[in-house]
């Protein structure tokens, strides 16, 4: 498939589907993240690209069979790590034995928010969310320095 | 796109309700699902929606860039000053307990609704601010 319109189409639409696994998993926080980012802003960003560079792929220079071969054995590789998990729910699983409960009884005691992702992330996890915001600020100023929305802007007013 | 009349009559009609569920999205991140991030990226959607149908102009004339660089960093800001605030309080960086601490759990609300409005600031300037910069150029020939 050489049309990229379509590429980026179909990566819109598979992280829609995403967005309905993190729903049917419990997981709406998640759920929102995906369908607003993943569905909806990459997609306009990769469109909005697609409008400066072209809408083709360049056939390849070479046959696909190397890159075919990695992602096989990518994917095999995958695979075999998922035989190593706990079964889906499993209440032994180690991710619901450490520190998931600790959080969930501390928060009733000691922050009495209901929804205890909020708790985690805002204030026993506030050192990797203010870190979080610094790399969506740092990425937001990298990008407006690369592309340079400000000189131009000035370029046209002064023209 | 602003002269097709169904895409246009359907985006007013939609933004307000997309700006309005984001603003609830973020304050009430402490009793149901969302947050900060989740809130400033339906909060962001809403004007790109805006930008792609009245066109970039007009979205550039609400959202100035300058305004969004000002708000990028107010963000981060509100961020790192609630932490100082509970530092200059007697409390450990970003030790909520220290802003009410007689009740420690209305300290906790108050923290993570400073914070998360923090988080939204910054997260709805930085994608409206991406969006602009990519739509705004102009194909190099």
């Amino acid at each position: 498939m050489r049309s990229l319109f379509a590429a980026v189409m179909l990566t819109g639409i598979y992280s829609f589907l995403g967005a309905c696994w993190m729903l049917t998993l419990d997981a709406p926080d998640v759920a929102f993240t995906e369908a607003a980012v993943g569905a909806g802003i990459a997609t306009i960003l990769m469109l909005g690209t697609l409008a400066l560079t072209g809408r083709q792929a360049k056939p390849p220079a070479h046959a696909p069979w190397l890159p075919l071969g990695v992602v096989i054995l990518t994917g095999a590789a995958l695979v075999y790590g998922t035989l190593d998990m706990p079964r889906f729910g499993d209440p032994q699983a180690p991710i619901q034995r450490y520190p998931t409960p600790s959080y969930i009884e501390r928060n009733e005691r000691e922050i009495q928010v209901p929804n205890a992702v909020t708790a985690v992330l805002a204030s026993y996890r506030g050192y990797d969310t203010l870190g979080e915001t610094m790399v969506v600020f740092t990425a937001g100023i990298g990008v407006l320095l690369l592309l340079g929305g400000r000189r131009r802007r000035r370029r046209q007013d002064g023209a | 796109m602003i002269r097709q009349t169904v895409l246009r009559v359907t985006a007013k009609l939609l933004i307000p309700y997309m700006l309005l569920f984001a603003l609830y999205v973020q304050f009430h991140g402490d009793y149901g699902p969302g947050g900060g991030f989740q809130a400033g990226v339906i909060f962001a959607a809403g004007f790109i929606l805006y930008a792609l149908v009245f066109g970039l102009q007009n979205a550039r004339r609400v959202a100035r860039p300058a305004l969004l660089e000002g708000l990028i960093a107010l963000g981060v800001l509100i961020y790192a000053g609630t932490g100082i605030a509970t530092m200059l309080l007697g409390g450990n960086f970003l030790d909520y307990n220290a802003l009410n601490p007689e009740h420690p759990s209305q300290g906790q609300h108050l923290g993570i609704l400073l914070v998360e409005l923090g988080v939204g600031i910054t997260v709805a300037a930085v994608m409206i601010s991406i969006f602009f910069a990519f739509a705004g150029r102009e194909r190099s020939s």
